[in-house]
């Protein structure tokens, strides 16, 4: 096993990293797979909140937090109010797949092992180094409003529109 | 750190995300399972950043992260509007666009 | 000559005003036309005025700047009227421009993204700076005539702002120093005409002719983005290292005449540039749009078909010269794309034009014709006679158009059908009839007015630069023009008066036609066809009578430059002011060692160089130059070295019989076709002193067999009588209407066959295509929303599989 790890990866990283993938990948598939849709937005939680921890183990602090603050704060709420709103069945419901779902499995997997396939086909071996310090905000509010200040405002106009055409769409009358 | 351990769980995470759009009749889950490619696609960002140690890869998952909150907002809303129009939000029976 | 300091001002300095406050402007009468007096209108006047004073200024600095390069002597503090002291003399002795003049650029970074840096500037030089002061002379005149010609008008405000903001688009596009600018002013312009084509959009035929219009634009716009696009790619690295970027119009320049660019990229570029020309300028195979776009208020056909949106495709390619002048080898070949798509549009828009009844649409068919001379200009290497054609171009179509408006206005109740509404104006209408007249015999190229010196040099460069078989294009499209002109002139000012031309324009089936129009008027003061809102007034004395002075003036004002601006440039009498000061000079420009950063408060524009020439004293047109060997080290071109051919009466002779021809047979043939029914008394054409030259020996001979039919055959039905009347049935009339119809008919078969059938026809089948491929796939669209996710994902997977194992 010794063998195996190169000389700087940090085994306990690697452990968390483990653990806090399988619940996601568990999660994950219970999202897809699961009869009552409150419980599977549930499990989206858990599924995002993995991603956040995920972030912090790879030093990326403030994405992590944004994770939190707009997937688990604003995201699922949002979720759960369409869910209520649409009026799901509190408890199992027996029809929320298709009919034909089965066709999503051999796609999936195809897509799975391609994408495995060629990842350990290119990064077999590589190992990340493990930054000393987490990326610093100043850095990447640096990049935000340098380089990226053009495609910023872009986006600023995105979310605009997108809560224009919201209010919009959802709007009764 | 290994660098495909982050690649390949966005990789199964991006899979189940698909089977999910496939799989699902239900449009609030299809839209949960595209929540789920789009944090793959975040996580294989961050990798990146991590394996050159620059600050773009964490801007552009920045990016995604609003553009996804966006899409979940105008998603949701539609939704909204076809339950209110159908009384229900099976995807299968929206076929208005049978060729 | 070295060291000869450029004379600038501040007019030259700060011309990117000109078209700032045209946009300001616009953005005032927005907000606040509505509450002004006059509804706005003022304000579109006044920021159109302050720019054409800018412009006439900008264009005495540029004079007085081409003078002190050539001459070098004290011109350089001129000032205002000392510029108007050195025009004449200077220009006169100096020769075809015989040495550099810098152009005055200056630029200020818009936006920078990821390293690269997007200017807003201007890049003034002679090209420039000719079309900034018509463009804003021709927008005056327009808006002055617009506050009569749509007064009343339910959207009138947003009319003038419309027609501001497109002033300004084209103002922007001409100015512009970088590629990016270019298509901005390029976009700003496709948006306004949509707005004016389609300014009385109640009817459903004006939105689908503003639809067709700008969407037949988007097509070209397509090849404006990847032509930049490929260009960038191709010149972005040297024009770095000599201090430019790509997207600079000096960078494209210097390098595509450096010999370091690669003539496939060059090309290829040049052709997805044309591309876009063709959509703007109505060449060929899209040209359908521009008659179509008849259907917006007529001075906005006026200031689209003179000096703006049609000259706009143009003028790229007058810009971007270098790239096209090396990318399709114009003084190597006899035959390229840009002579080949000028030659077909010259014939087949001419063609056209024989068989319109719409007076706006010949004169359309008309500006796509002699755009089509434009181009083919640009094509066989004749610069400057295409850009001087631009400018004889603007002002006698424009004077034509708002021609066409006067009639309609006030001649023939707002219709343009010549065929049913007009005939025998000239008597009622004497100014507008005389304005027409000047400036069809520009249009037509007869000899001493404008067209002449502009069409002309065209026709003769293109023999000279070796493209024989388009000089003769070119002279069957100068037997063509003055044909159907001569055609349309007859239709409107002479023979007798039809239709509401007659004064009857309250009764019959006009007013059924425009039934729904007036009452839908009534309700909500609105127009249907054109403008209806001064129609009560002068409705009150019926039938035609001249225009209002705001009509006729800028009418008598572009008359007289439709004359006289071809004296600019008239090799026939040694004139060529027009070519010392728009023609570039070709030569090599020593680069300054400190390019790229002269300090200040602007940012580099590009190249900066000294205003030193490097040694090439020769100009006899055949020695080695730009564009025909790469610059000596050290140097960079900015423009090939262009020769022109050598002015002669005997070479011009051709071109002149062939016009006089068309006008006569087209007069004998529209005699045979639309005369026959008329009264013979109604003569205009003996009295009317300007035509009367036009209309010789044939036709008098003509009137009198006609008078012979109706009077004597009907009165008396002698037997001679009746005798004379079979032969002149039989045979004369025969092969009068035998020729005529044949004439007609050619048109009619080109309309049909090439534009309808073979234009529409490929548009039809690959609508076809792609119809019976939707058929083939229908099964696949289940309307499934995850069984399109299945089908997408999955054609992902196999595509990224195949992908892998080809790169394995």
């Amino acid at each position: 096993m010794s063998s195996m790890l190169a000389a700087d990866v940090n085994v306990a990283q690697n452990v968390g990293f483990y653990i806090i993938a399988a619940i996601m990948v568990f999660g994950a598939l219970r999202v897809v797979s699961g009869r009552n849709v409150v419980h599977t937005a549930l499990w989206l939680v858990v599924v995002l909140g993995g991603v956040a921890a995920q972030y912090l183990l790879a030093a990326a602090e403030f994405v992590a937090i944004s994770q939190v603050m707009v997937y688990i704060g604003a995201v699922m709420v949002l979720f759960l109010f369409g869910i209520m709103l649409t009026r799901a069945t509190i408890g199992e419901e027996s029809d929320l797949n298709n009919k034909n779902w089965s066709i999503g499995i051999p796609v999936s997997l195809l897509l799975a092992g391609t994408l495995v396939w060629v990842i350990v086909d290119q990064y077999r071996g590589e190992v990340l180094a493990s930054p000393d310090e987490p990326m610093s905000t100043t850095a990447i509010s640096d990049v935000f409003l340098r380089e990226g200040l053009v495609p910023f405002l872009a986006l600023s106009f995105v979310l605009l529109a997108a809560a224009i055409g919201a209010i919009v769409l959802a709007r009764k009358d | 750190m290994y660098a495909v351990n982050f690649l390949i769980l966005a990789a199964v995470l991006f899979s189940i995300g698909v089977f999910g759009v496939i799989a699902r009749r239900n449009a609030v889950m299809v839209l949960m399972s595209i929540e789920l490619i789009l944090n793959s696609v975040n996580l294989n960002l961050i990798a990146f950043a991590m394996m050159n140690n620059s600050p773009e890869g964490h801007v552009f998952a920045l990016y995604v992260i609003a553009v996804a909150a966006a899409e979940v907002g105008v998603g949701l809303a539609m939704v909204l509007m076809i339950y209110r129009n159908r009384r229900s939000i099976a995807l299968d029976e929206l076929s208005v666009m049978k060729g | 000559m070295l060291g000869a300091t450029l004379s600038s001002g501040w007019f030259l300095e700060n011309a990117w005003l000109i078209p700032l406050i045209p946009a300001i402007g616009f953005v005032f009468i927005i907000l606040f036309g509505k509450k002004m007096p006059q509804n706005g209108s003022e304000i579109g006047i006044v920021s159109i005025g302050i720019s054409l004073a800018i412009s006439i200024g900008a264009t005495f600095q540029w004079i007085d700047r081409v003078n002190s390069a050539s001459g070098g002597s004290d011109y350089a503090s001129g000032g205002f009227f000392g510029a108007f002291r050195a025009i004449f003399p200077t220009a006169a002795d100096g020769g075809y421009g015989a040495s550099f003049v810098e152009p005055v650029v200056r630029s200020w970074t818009w936006w920078q993204s990821g390293g690269l840096e997007f200017g807003l500037g201007q890049h003034i030089d002679g090209l420039a700076i000719m079309l900034l002061l018509l463009v804003t002379f021709i927008s005056f005149l327009v808006q002055i005539y617009s506050t009569e010609y749509v007064s009343g008008d339910r959207r009138y405000t947003h009319f003038f702002a419309s027609l501001t903001l497109f002033s300004a688009g084209m103002l922007v596009m001409v100015l512009a120093e970088n590629m990016l600018q270019l298509i901005l002013g390029w976009e700003i312009m496709g948006l306004c005409s949509f707005m004016l084509i389609g300014h009385w959009w109640e009817e459903e035929a004006n939105s689908r002719a503003a639809l067709k219009a700008f969407f037949t634009v988007r097509v070209g716009d397509v090849g404006l983005l990847v032509g930049t696009a490929i260009i960038f790619f191709g010149a972005n690295d040297w024009a770095v290292e000599h201090g430019s970027n790509g997207f600079s119009i000096r960078g494209i320049s210097a390098w595509a005449l450096s010999g370091e660019a690669s003539q496939s990229v060059l090309f290829w570029g040049g052709v997805a540039l044309f591309i876009a020309s063709i959509g703007k300028s109505g060449q060929f195979p899209l040209h359908t749009w521009l008659p179509d776009a008849m259907a917006g208020p007529t001075p906005v056909s006026s200031l689209l078909h003179s000096s703006t949106m049609v000259v706009a495709g143009v003028f790229l390619v007058a810009r971007l010269y270098p790239v096209f002048f090396v990318g399709f080898d114009i003084l190597d070949t006899t035959v390229n794309f840009i002579t080949i798509i000028g030659g077909i549009t010259i014939i087949v828009a001419a063609a056209l034009a024989f068989v319109q009844d719409d007076i706006k649409k010949v004169l359309a068919y008309s500006t796509v014709s002699q755009l089509g001379y434009m181009m083919l200009g640009l094509g066989v290497g004749a610069w400057l006679p295409a850009v001087f054609h631009i400018f004889t171009h603007a002002f006698f179509k424009c004077a034509l158009f708002l021609g066409a408006g006067s009639i309609s206005h006030s001649g023939s109740h707002h219709s343009f059908d010549m065929k049913k509404d007009m005939g025998g104006l000239a008597k009622k209408m004497p100014i507008t009839a005389a304005t027409w007249m000047v400036s069809t015999a520009a249009l037509c190229g007869i000899p001493f007015f404008s067209g002449f010196f502009s069409k002309d040099e065209i026709i003769d460069n293109a023999s000279h630069n070796g493209y024989q078989f388009f000089y003769y294009v070119a002279l069957v499209g100068a037997f063509m023009t003055p044909a159907y002109m001569t055609r349309a002139t007859y239709l409107t000012f002479f023979g007798k008066p039809r239709g509401a031309a007659a004064g009857e324009h309250h009764d019959e089936g006009h007013d059924d036609a425009h039934g729904a129009a007036h009452a839908d008027h009534d309700d909500h003061h609105d127009d249907a066809h054109d403008d209806h809102g001064a129609h009560d007034d002068h409705g009150a004395h019926h039938g035609p009578h001249e225009s209002p002075w705001r009509i006729t003036a800028p009418l008598i004002v572009l008359s007289i430059l439709a004359i006289g601006s071809g004296y600019l440039n008239a090799p026939a009498f040694g004139t060529h002011y027009f070519t010392d000061w728009v023609e570039p000079v070709g030569v090599e420009v020593a680069l300054d060692d400190e390019y790229g950063h002269s300090s200040g408060e602007e940012e580099s524009a590009g190249i900066v160089f000294a205003a030193v020439q490097a040694g090439d004293e020769e100009y006899d047109g055949k020695a080695k130059g730009c564009g025909f060997a790469d610059p000596s080290e050290g140097t960079v071109c900015y423009a090939p070295k262009l020769s022109h051919a050598v002015f002669s009466w005997s070479k011009a002779m051709p071109s002149i019989i062939l016009v006089f021809a068309g006008i006569l047979f087209s007069a004998w043939v529209c005699m045979g076709i639309y005369g026959d029914r008329r009264n013979p008394f109604a003569g205009l054409t003996s009295k009317f002193a300007p035509a009367r030259w036009i209309h010789t020996l044939l036709v008098n001979k003509y009137y009198l067999d006609h008078l012979y039919e109706k009077v004597i055959v009907f009165a008396f039905a002698h037997p001679i009588a009746r005798a004379a009347y079979w032969v002149n049935q039989n045979i004369l009339d025969a092969i009068v209407n035998n020729v005529g119809r044949g004439g007609r008919r050619t048109g009619e078969w080109v309309y049909r066959n090439v534009d309808q059938r073979v234009v529409d026809g490929a548009v039809n089948a690959s609508g076809l295509a792609a119809s019976e491929g939707g058929h083939a796939l229908q099964p696949v669209q289940s309307g499934k929303v995850n069984q399109y996710g299945a089908l997408l994902f999955g054609a992902a997977t196999v595509g990224a599989i195949v992908l892998i194992l080809v790169n394995i």
